[in-house]
């Protein structure tokens, strides 16, 4: 028994050689991905994957579908028949990166980096589960791996990095009440609600009440510092890197205008990028 | 006998005073198993609680932080409050007369030992009425999310473990003192009942990890409060640490939980078998290998966490190795089954099916003991199904066959045999469907401690909760025929079991509040 198992563990260790790196990223609660180049190591396409199945669905208020819990916003793409390897670290707690398919589970600890490798051979989507308690939402913080032929994952690769700079362009636009009502009511459903409860009330005093909350009824600059820059010794996370300027302030005009908090004010990306480069 | 004449002088105090002062090793015996018995009662609602959120996919009854809690305070009531003060509750009981003491060594101590208990667990359960909830980061407590991460009750959470504690480390004093220094004349170590050898090494165990728990609860306590970084990587510190250290307590803690449950079916099987314990010298050199290898193995709860490969390989082949000790154990049980002359009442029930359930969760450790496949069931509900297949049917069955076993030794009246058969079938087919589906959702994917799961887990889920309502449900017939045996019966005799062997069954039942106070006659004390 000793012998096989010996066997096969030496070559799972060795993620010498591969064909493509990527970072993966635990947060609470969804996953980073960084695709790395191969000779100098540096990030060039990164986005985070977050779980898409609702929250009616979860709550048993609409009727579940077949991958339910198992969705992502933003799946990992990899090429088939190549070897990739994965390089897992957290940012906050333990998670654990795990796709039973690929026969790969490793912890995403803070201050490490762990390796690990996969060679898929089928094209298809492969769904794994964060696999270490990770807090609240651990039960929801699914992996979604499209494995695809290389001229796809290639055409695939040049559409993000597009988008990249697309979005670049876009962080200085400016956007309507309306808008950002509706784009921040989506990333607060996505983001902030586990913590901080669909009525803003909070679960105190771990994850305080936004409902008439100082910070949020108050300066709108050190609101903006507090999002982008997270509290150090709590749960609450930076979020300068995991959401975008229109995305932060969309999330910050939202929740400055609901829950009873009506300060009237409308964020824009320029004001969230001005704090952003002043740091 | 002599201790029959002591009675007279020497009688319990009247009302609530017998049971606070106390310094009777029964009394005090008496008061661990009901308190354990309070626990497991506690640790199973909340058991139900998740069952019942498993039950169907979706958010139904809890929200996910609250199911968190539930689960940590299941796994801290079960294994600190309800498994190990019921067996140093039966240590206190029958150790004194299975060796021919008059009490424990430490009779003062004994009763501290026990009552700080209560304290420390009315402290840990009022944390689930604290705002911002109870300890929701698994009874395993990884940094950073138990210190960084953490509710504000995790302080008295670390208070309450720093105060059990302390309480086993007494209870394991006063277990070696009695057994290295209260022996009868003629009761060589060699000629003691394996459930006082099994203590004694348990006892040797607790003592060498509880510091080590201390110590861990107390780094955390310091990252919390005092501003250290010993798991905070922003701070240089390394979370990796916290496992080992928790571990190198934690591996230990589990054999400290089944020791004793070898002890108590090593003294039923030959009893209702009617034959000798096969193998008894094996059975003393086994134990004490898996203590040792005890200390040696952690790590194998912690093979994903990127160690070195020379690591995992030798935390490997260290595990496989517990499969050699723990073999000879159950060959012996058989062996001394084979060609007896069996009966099966309730005691010898629960140990059959513990030798039988027992080594199912051996099996499967064995399965998660080779490093590459234990990649796959790491955290899932396989790991799940093989923990409570040992400490379920085997240590909590050993409790159960143990308090059927000697009830009549402690009651004077026979259980009602009809009752103890009935809560057996019912705990027995409970706790395999409860546990056995866990193992096909643990290899098809499903992983630990998550308050709602995806579409193709859900059969497997209900099914497993039925077990679990059935389970549960059943024990309350065993507190019923613990009351009622306590209140009248058909009367038992001394030796109560025909094939009964041992000094315990020499004094009659119920047994005296003072027994020994004169050295039993050597020539009652046979080889086992």
């Amino acid at each position: 028994m000793a012998i096989p198992a010996t066997r096969v563990l030496t070559q799972a260790y060795d993620a010498s050689e591969s064909d493509l790196d990527i970072q993966v990223i635990g947060y609470q609660w969804r996953w980073e991905y960084r695709y790395l180049r191969q000779d100098t190591l540096e990030e060039e396409v990164s986005f985070f994957s977050s779980l898409s199945t609702s929250r009616e669905q979860i709550n048993n208020q609409l009727p579940k579908e077949e991958s339910y819990l198992l969705e992502v916003d933003n799946p990992l793409v990899i090429p088939i028949n190549k070897k990739v390897r994965f390089l897992v670290t957290s940012n906050d707690v333990i998670h654990a990166w795990w796709v039973p398919d690929f026969a790969v589970k490793k912890d995403a600890i803070p201050g490490f980096i762990n390796e690990i490798w996969a060679i898929v051979e089928e094209p298809g989507i492969y769904r794994g589960q964060c696999a270490e308690l990770c807090g609240i939402e651990h039960g929801f913080m699914p992996i979604v791996v499209h494995a695809v032929p290389q001229d796809e994952y290639d055409a695939w690769y040049a559409g993000r990095q597009e988008q990249a700079v697309a979005a670049q362009a876009m962080s200085n636009s400016s956007i309507t009440r309306d808008e950002a009502m509706t784009q921040g009511a989506t990333v607060y459903n996505r983001t902030c609600v586990a913590c901080h409860q669909a009525t803003g009330t909070g679960l105190p005093p771990a994850f305080p009440a936004l409902a008439g909350s100082s910070v949020v009824n108050g300066d709108l600059t050190a609101n903006i510092e507090l999002l982008l820059n997270g509290v150090p010794g709590t749960a609450m996370a930076a979020y300068a890197r995991q959401l975008s300027p229109v995305e932060l302030a969309s999330t910050l005009t939202y929740i400055r205008n609901s829950f009873g908090n009506s300060t009237g004010d409308l964020v824009q990306p320029a004001d969230v990028n001005a704090i952003l480069e002043a740091q | 006998m002599s201790a029959a004449h002591d009675d007279h002088h020497h009688g319990p105090a009247k009302g609530i005073s017998r049971w606070l002062f106390t310094t009777n090793h029964k009394d005090i015996g008496s008061l661990y198993l009901w308190f354990s018995f309070a626990m497991f009662l506690l640790g199973g609602t909340f058991a139900m609680v998740i069952r019942a959120e498993l039950f169907q996919p979706g958010l139904q009854l809890v929200e996910p932080n609250f199911f968190n809690q539930m689960t940590t305070m299941h796994g801290l009531i079960m294994v600190f409050g309800a498994v190990m003060p019921a067996f140093v509750g039966l240590a206190n009981w029958m150790i004194p007369m299975m060796i021919g003491a008059p009490d424990m060594a430490l009779p003062r101590m004994n009763n501290w030992s026990f009552w700080i208990l209560p304290f420390a667990f009315a402290m840990l359960s009022s944390t689930l009425l604290m705002e911002g909830g109870a300890p929701n980061f698994g009874w395993t407590f990884y940094a950073p999310l138990s210190t960084t991460y953490a509710p504000a009750s995790v302080t008295f959470f670390i208070f309450a473990v720093h105060i059990m504690g302390a309480s086993s480390i007494m209870g394991s004093i006063n277990i070696i003192a009695t057994i290295l220094n209260m022996r009868a004349p003629g009761m060589t170590l060699m000629k003691m009942p394996l459930f006082v050898w099994t203590w004694l090494i348990t006892a040797y165990l607790l003592i060498a990890v509880m510091p080590v728990l201390a110590g861990v609860v107390t780094m955390m306590l310091f990252d919390i409060h005092f501003g250290t970084s010993f798991f905070n990587a922003a701070g240089g510190g390394d979370p990796v640490l916290f496992q080992h250290v928790f571990w190198f307590f934690g591996h230990p803690e589990v054999y400290i939980m089944i020791l004793p449950a070898f002890g108590v079916v090593s003294a039923i099987i030959p009893t209702f078998a009617r034959k000798r314990l096969f193998g008894y010298d094996s059975m003393v050199y086994a134990t004490a290998s898996i203590a040792f290898l005890s200390f040696i193995v952690w790590a194998h709860h912690m093979f994903t966490v990127g160690m070195p490969i020379a690591g995992e390989l030798f935390f490997m082949y260290a595990t496989m190795l517990i499969a050699v000790p723990t073999g000879v154990k159950v060959f012996n049980w058989v062996a001394t089954m084979f060609r007896g002359s069996m009966t099966f009442e309730t005691p010898m029930l629960f140990a059959i099916a513990f030798v039988v359930l027992f080594t199912m969760g051996g099996f499967t450790g064995l399965m998660l003991a080779i490093t590459p496949a234990d990649f796959q069931y790491h955290d899932t509900y396989f790991v799940v199904a093989h923990f409570h297949y040992v400490l379920v049917p085997g240590a909590v069955f050993s409790i159960m066959a143990a308090t059927y076993y000697w009830l009549p030794k402690w009651t004077g009246y026979m259980y009602d045999e009809r009752l103890g058969k009935l809560h057996f079938w019912l705990s027995f087919i409970g706790v395999n469907v409860l546990f056995f589906p866990q193992h096909f959702l643990g290899l098809a994917g499903m992983p630990r401690r998550i308050p709602d799961y995806a579409l193709q887990f859900a059969d497997f889920n209900w099914i497993s909760s039925v077990g679990g309502f059935l389970f549960g449900a059943s024990q309350l017939i065993l507190l019923f025929v613990v009351i009622k045996c306590v209140k009248g019966g058909k009367k038992a005799t001394a030796q109560v079991w025909e094939g009964a062997q041992g000094l315990e069954w020499t004094v009659e039942s119920p047994a005296p509040y003072h027994t020994f106070t004169t050295p039993p006659d050597p020539k009652l004390i046979h080889a086992q």
